[in-house]
């Protein structure tokens, strides 16, 4: 016996299980990210001085790591996009490109970060990096897990293409939905971090 | 209909099951031996507050010193003891347990709508629950900074604080993806019929029980990380400028504020209290509608209060903090909201209480721990009025009148309903029989023990005894005229531990007993008794999937000559 | 979305480039506005339009969320209430505690 509606949509509620489970997951990162929001608000209004984002930070380098992530939504979403379209092929570049964007990404990440520490910018140096090097890391996280899952459905997972198609396409679905939500933290980390 | 009965090894079919029948009782054994290991906690502790440095029995020889509890130690037991109790114990059997097994059968499903993310959230919490057990062992012993973990003392803590933070990431990751499971389940996989106002009340409480550790749970994940950083990384988030400990002014960075981890602890810590008392009201019902033989009183009452609570509990949570001062104002916010979140309480449980008015009640032992439930509910809730008034808790505040209050909703309360369950549940799960003799005693013992470690803490509170004293009071003047109740305590608790004999050895015999073949033997309506054989069906859970008709508790209508009506039964 | 046609697909395609396009270029905005000379509650106030129109834009269009069911909706209502608290009570608490 199979477990209803992991594929069609069940007729009240008009979804699928996975699309419904992975709303639910990004309500709970709201969440988590809010408490890091909450915790950056909090600690700046609690002190008289709070550097501005341009004292530690590049950001035009920042700047160009943004539109790397808009641009790996757009593949991203072009991705699925090709899937319906019964286009593999297109599907295939469309996901290599936004692996390949997100490693643009945390290529650039990686130098912000060591050209840091390089200069003694620490996280223990103030709240202000403290918070920075926090928020940032959670969230190159969140993108490395993103990556891992982009990477499985691109080679080993994508044989379920044959197999069920319909499936498939949901599942690419729901890993999208995923990564808009790692762009929308990015759209507000940016100008919070960066530029306030 | 299930066809599929191909050969699964004893690793596949019982350890890393997906069926959230095996997963529901994979969190049962596992939640009853944490409950058991935290209650034995607080049963060394409370020898030292009775015989302030004497020597522990028996396990005196482990501890060293002559076998007294040194003070750390003390203050070990005390974080781990509601650490355990809380987040390895009672919710993990109220939500983990009772809801997979039993969530699925009462709306009709097969099974959780993702089985194998069921499997993943059980054993993290299994790996988180390990990583907990670790810092035992770690230099400097376990947590020891409260269950509250408030810095700055946590964050200089030792070690064991490293180690309850990464077990608490752990836990909250495994409960994010359970809820997720149940949200999806009951949303998805209602049968057909079973619309929202047919659900079983046990199934409403999961629901909304699941939402709140949904949004709650992640401030508390991001705290942690924070705390993390300031113990590992340096960071001062929530260090203060200036801070001396010990005559030794501290060197990090500062700018950091000790009220943030307040603020992100109770944003989850309040929530969580309701989700340790929903799951309750949700068995209780169920046990009291069955065995009253008539339909719940104020059916849609309960729903509306329930969500109302659920969301209540989100802005009530800075009556934690009343003493920070935090200013009159939001003072008087917190204050409202949580006088007002007493409302939908008390209609829950005068809906109960007079759910009984008329019933032909039977007094089986799920019953009387039902029964016990109210009373103890009434006086936990009854007790946290003065809490919730500012000005009151002035004086009561991180007195032992909190922890009389705190005990009274979550011990007589929710582990009287969790006994309850797990009665009520017994022959459905196994087939089998309880001894009723056993469960009576349990029960009886139980309740008296139970008020007579936790009605003189008020006493003692409102003399003033301040929470967490390893030396329970003796130092101090005020304390001396109700020192003499520690020993009353310590013993009703040593005694109350006993009492949970007659129910291990209840549980081992009955395991041990025959089976009855009987499916429905408390003639109950809901769809987890009427329509799967006990125990239930290993793939699938049901024979034919049911179709339901009409609500779940309909008990003694007229015209039908068995007395009850499942929900499953034709027009 | 199993329900979308090939045509209405295609359809999406030119939305998700324009959506592209005016992400691209609001992002300029939001690091031009930051080289202005405003004070601290105007910058904060603007930042946080100019990102909640990406974000929205992002959610609405390449999230589906403009089409999506009312379940989700529910969802996002309920996640978007208990945000809010978590932002601005413990602010408000620190800010009265300021006032004394």
């Amino acid at each position: 016996m199979d477990i209803p509606y992991t594929v069609k949509n069940r007729p009240d509620t008009g979804l699928y299980n996975g699309k419904l489970g992975i709303w639910l997951f990004l309500a709970s990162e709201v969440m988590l990210f809010g408490g890091l929001f909450s915790a950056y608000i909090f600690l700046r209004t609690g002190v008289e001085q709070w550097p501005t984002g341009s004292e530690y930070l590049d950001i035009p380098l920042a700047t160009l790591n943004t539109l790397f992530l808009i641009t790996s939504s757009v593949t991203m979403v072009m991705s699925w996009a090709s899937l319906k379209l019964n286009d593999f092929k297109k599907f295939k570049i469309y996901s290599g490109v936004t692996l390949l964007l997100a490693l643009a990404f945390l290529i650039v990440k990686y130098f912000e970060y060591t050209h840091k520490f390089h200069v003694g910018y620490l996280p223990s140096t103030n709240n202000f990096l403290g918070i920075y090097f926090t928020m940032t890391g959670l969230h190159v996280l969140h993108i490395i897990g993103g990556m891992i899952v982009i990477f499985y459905f691109w080679i080993p997972g994508a044989k379920m293409w044959k197999e069920d198609p319909e499936q498939f396409t949901n599942r690419i679905e729901i890993v999208g939905l995923y990564w808009h939500f790692v762009d929308l933290v990015w759209i507000f980390l940016f100008p919070v971090l960066y530029l306030l | 209909m299930s066809t599929d009965h191909h050969k699964q090894s004893f690793l596949t079919k019982y350890i890393w099951s997906t069926d959230h029948k095996i997963i529901g009782l994979q969190y049962g054994i596992t939640s009853l031996v944490w409950l058991l290991f935290g209650f034995s906690l607080m049963m060394i502790m409370r020898y030292q507050l009775a015989y302030p440095e004497s020597p522990i029995p028996f396990i005196g020889a482990l501890i060293g010193d002559g076998g007294i509890l040194p003070s750390e130690m003390y203050n070990s037991l005390g974080a781990m003891h509601g650490t355990i109790m809380i987040f390895l114990g009672v919710v993990p059997l109220a939500f983990g347990a009772f809801g997979n097994y039993f969530v699925p059968l009462q709306i009709g499903a097969i099974d959780m709508a993702f089985p194998k993310l069921n499997a993943a959230s059980y054993w993290m919490y299994f790996v988180g629950s390990v990583i907990m057990a670790v810092g035992f062992f770690v230099p400097g012993g376990a947590a020891n900074s409260g269950w509250t973990s408030y810095p700055p003392l946590a964050d200089i803590a030792t070690t064991g604080q490293t180690v309850w933070l990464l077990g608490m990431v752990m836990l909250i990751t495994s409960s994010l993806l359970g809820s997720i499971n149940i949200l999806v389940t009951v949303i998805q996989l209602r049968t057909d019929g079973m619309t929202w106002m047919k659900l079983p009340i046990f199934v409403w409480t999961q629901f909304i029980t699941a939402f709140l550790l949904l949004l709650a749970f992640p401030p508390l994940e991001a705290a942690s990380v924070l705390q993390l950083m300031d113990r590992l990384a340096g960071t001062s988030f929530f260090m203060p400028s200036g801070l001396v400990v010990s005559g030794e002014v501290m060197t990090n960075a500062g700018g950091g504020s000790p009220l943030l981890w307040q603020h992100l602890f109770w944003f989850l810590a309040h929530p969580e209290v309701y989700v340790l008392i929903l799951p309750a009201f949700g068995i209780i019902t169920e046990i009291i509608a069955n065995n009253t033989r008539k339909p719940i009183w104020g059916y849609k009452a309960l729903v509306y209060a329930m969500v109302f609570l659920g969301f209540m509990s989100f802005i009530v949570w800075a009556h934690h903090m009343y003493i920070t001062g935090m200013g009159t104002t939001i003072g008087a916010f917190f204050q409202t909201t949580t006088m007002i979140i007493s409302i939908p309480s008390v209609v829950i449980l005068t809906a109960l209480l007079l759910s009984l008015w008329g019933g032909s009640i039977r007094f089986n032992t799920p019953m009387l721990f039902a029964l016990g439930f109210i009373p103890m509910f009434g006086i936990g809730g009854l007790t946290g009025l003065p809490l919730g008034l500012a000005a009151a808790d002035i004086h009561l505040h991180d007195t032992y009148y909190v922890i009389g209050h705190f005990h009274y909703v979550v011990a007589p309360g929710t582990i009287f309903a969790l006994f309850a369950g797990i009665y009520y549940w017994f022959p459905k799960m196994t087939g089998k029989r309880t001894n009723e003799t056993l469960g009576k005693l349990h029960f009886f013992f139980s309740l008296i023990f139970m008020n007579g470690v936790f009605m003189p803490m008020f006493v003692q509170g409102l003399a003033g005894v301040s929470r967490r004293l390893w030396d329970g009071g003796q130092s101090y003047a005020h304390a001396a005229d109700v020192l003499y109740l520690n020993e009353v305590m310590s013993v009703s608790a040593w005694l109350l531990g006993l009492a949970q004999i007659f129910f291990i050895v209840n549980m081992i015999i009955s395991l041990f007993g025959k089976k009855t073949g009987e499916k429905n033997p408390w003639e109950a309506t809901t769809l987890d008794w009427t329509d799967t054989t006990s125990p239930p069906l290993g793939h699938g859970n049901f024979e034919i999937v049911p179709t339901v008709y009409r609500g779940p508790y309909e008990y003694s209508v007229p015209g039908d000559e068995q007395g009850f009506t499942p929900q499953s039964k034709k027009v | 979305m199993s329900e979308l046609t090939p045509e209405q697909v295609k359809h999406h395609i030119k939305t998700y480039v324009l959506v592209f396009v005016s992400l691209a270029f609001l992002t300029v905005v939001t690091v031009a506005i930051s080289y202005l000379d405003l004070g601290v509650v105007e910058g904060v106030v603007l930042a946080l339009i100019v990102a909640s129109i990406k974000g929205s834009l992002v959610a609405c269009y390449f999230m589906h969320l403009i089409d999506e069911k009312i379940t989700i909706y529910w969802t996002l209502i309920a996640t978007l209430v208990a945000f809010l608290i978590l932002i601005f009570v413990p602010l408000s608490t620190m800010l009265a505690q300021a006032k004394i």
